[in-house]
């Protein structure tokens, strides 16, 4: 039952175990946020760096709070304006903070890779908080909690995805999770978002949201970047909306009691009709709290105890 | 790791007696029981809290309620402990403030579960009381902490393991001393 990795880079690699570990310690962990005191003593002592090298509001709060619910020290380095804007190298940015002494680094890079890269040279625990097109699995596992809160278990449903399919790192680690625990999984999104080699996932792939709906237990709305509107593959956001936002007519042909998830930030009226985004059926905000348990779960996992297994 | 029984110290009817006796000890100490509440420690210290509930409903016709307290994260080995420990739910579904609490446990040793398990009460909220019942006292305490409820106190020494058993988990009800045997 222990998890015994150093690091959490990725879904892909950890076995379903390992996942129903991190959810089932997330459950346990549910209840601390709804405290008077809402803090557990667990990691006291322990410093944690939040090293972000792209804009994100939610992840990187939701990583301080996770925590500082378990009472570990937690600093924020934001990369963005400083010394990567004087010439530092990634490489160089970890070391001087490694020389601070810190337990675990969490990272958000816009490099696929770039946590692994650091976990290669770093002696602290390293976690994916997103990097690049590659993965993002706090976000997967965070779903996948809140999936099992809602459906009761994630075997055997019907799971559409939607959107920019092809620039998303939540899309890539929620098909590896949402798959190890045997869910059926449909990706859709305009062509130029969703190239047919993600079958090689072993997922299924529809152009159309009006078929791909149909039945659906859960339906996962992606945001629309919209830094990547200038870029030719992207159809006006008047088309887009016309045939790929989810609004009360396509959501009615899904199961009667089917969700609808976003990982935020929502554009209203574009992905995702308002009315929608505000119904009972929305879960959205139900998954920015599983966050914080979804975290206090990664971290307690990677830095409390030692990586051995004994008996109790 | 193998053990050997040494010895088996309580059967299901001493256990039975045991708790009747405390419960008992309990009412009497307590005349307000409609502030009593039980918590018990997982895993066995749960399914003790229900069997002296369930008594007190049959003795007094009081309901108390009993919570479960995973105290993992409050254990003050946690980086120095090998295994790493699976993180349960503490399910406390009333308020703890200004209660007397009935704290149980199967097995008081060294008293380090009950220190964790009163900072976490008291991080939820600021009871009136906490007592502590065990089902076995088994000496060797390395904090100032004592039972107010004993159901046996039970000389050992400290390369013993003392099991108590439980039907609702166990299938028995008993009390065991091991000792675990040495591989050569």
């Amino acid at each position: 039952m222990a998890f015994k990795h150093k690091h959490l880079l990725e879904i892909r690699s950890l076995t379903p175990s390992e996942i129903n570990t991190i959810l089932s310690t997330a459950e346990s962990f549910l209840e601390i946020s709804t405290r008077e005191i809402k803090k557990v003593p667990t990691l006291r002592g322990k410093t944690i760096i939040n090293l972000f090298f792209e804009p994100s509001t939610r992840t990187r709060g939701s990583f301080e709070l996770a925590a500082k619910r378990l009472s570990a020290d937690i600093v924020n380095f934001n990369q963005t304006a400083s010394s990567l804007a004087k010439g530092e190298s990634l490489k160089d940015t970890v070391l001087n903070l490694e020389a601070m002494k810190p337990d675990a680094l969490v990272i958000r890079h816009y490099c696929a890779g770039a946590p692994y890269f650091i976990s290669t040279f770093c002696q602290s625990h390293v976690i994916n908080a997103g990097d690049g097109y590659h993965e993002h699995p706090t976000q997967a596992l965070l779903d996948a909690l809140t999936l099992k809160q809602e459906k009761k278990k994630i075997e055997d449903l019907k799971i559409v995805i939607v959107g920019d399919i092809l620039h998303s790192r939540v899309a890539r680690s929620n098909i590896f999770l949402l798959q190890k625990l045997g869910a059926r999984i449909i990706l859709v999104g305009p062509p130029a978002f969703l190239p047919t080699e993600f079958k090689n996932f072993g997922v299924e792939i529809d152009y159309s949201l009006d078929r791909a709906v149909e039945g659906a237990d859960a339906i996962m709305m992606l945001r629309i970047q919209r830094e990547r509107q200038k870029s030719n593959s992207f159809p006006s956001i008047r088309e887009y909306r016309n045939l790929y936002s989810l609004t009360k007519n396509r959501y009615k042909k899904a199961k009667k009691n089917s969700i609808i998830m976003h990982p935020g930030p929502i554009n209203r009226g574009v992905e995702l009709s308002t009315d929608l985004a505000d119904s009972a059926k929305s879960v959205i905000l139900k998954q920015v709290e599983n966050g914080i348990a979804v975290r206090m779960a990664v971290l307690y996992l990677l830095l409390g105890g030692k990586e051995r297994e004994t008996a109790d | 790791m193998k053990e050997k029984i040494k010895a088996k110290v309580m059967d299901s009817r001493k256990i039975r007696r045991a708790v009747h006796r405390m419960t008992t000890e309990i009412i009497e100490r307590n005349r307000n029981l409609k502030n009593l509440v039980i918590v018990g420690i997982r895993t066995r210290g749960i399914y003790l809290g229900k069997k002296i509930s369930k008594l007190i409903k049959e003795l007094e016709k009081v309901d108390i309620p009993v919570g479960v307290l995973d105290i993992t994260l409050y254990r003050d080995d946690f980086s120095k402990i090998e295994a790493q420990h699976m993180v349960r739910k503490t399910e406390i579904n009333f308020s703890v403030a200004k209660k007397d609490i009935l704290l149980v446990d199967d097995v008081l040793f060294t008293g380090r579960t009950i220190r964790a398990a009163m900072d976490s009460l008291i991080d939820l909220g600021r009871p009136k009381s906490i007592q502590l019942l065990v089902l076995i006292d088994r000496g060797h305490r390395e904090l100032p902490i004592r039972a107010d409820y004993v159901g046996k106190f039970l000389p050992t020494s400290k390369r013993e393991l003392v099991q108590v058993k439980l039907k609702e988990i166990d299938n028995c009800d008993e009390v065991l001393i091991t000792e675990p045997i040495k591989l050569k």
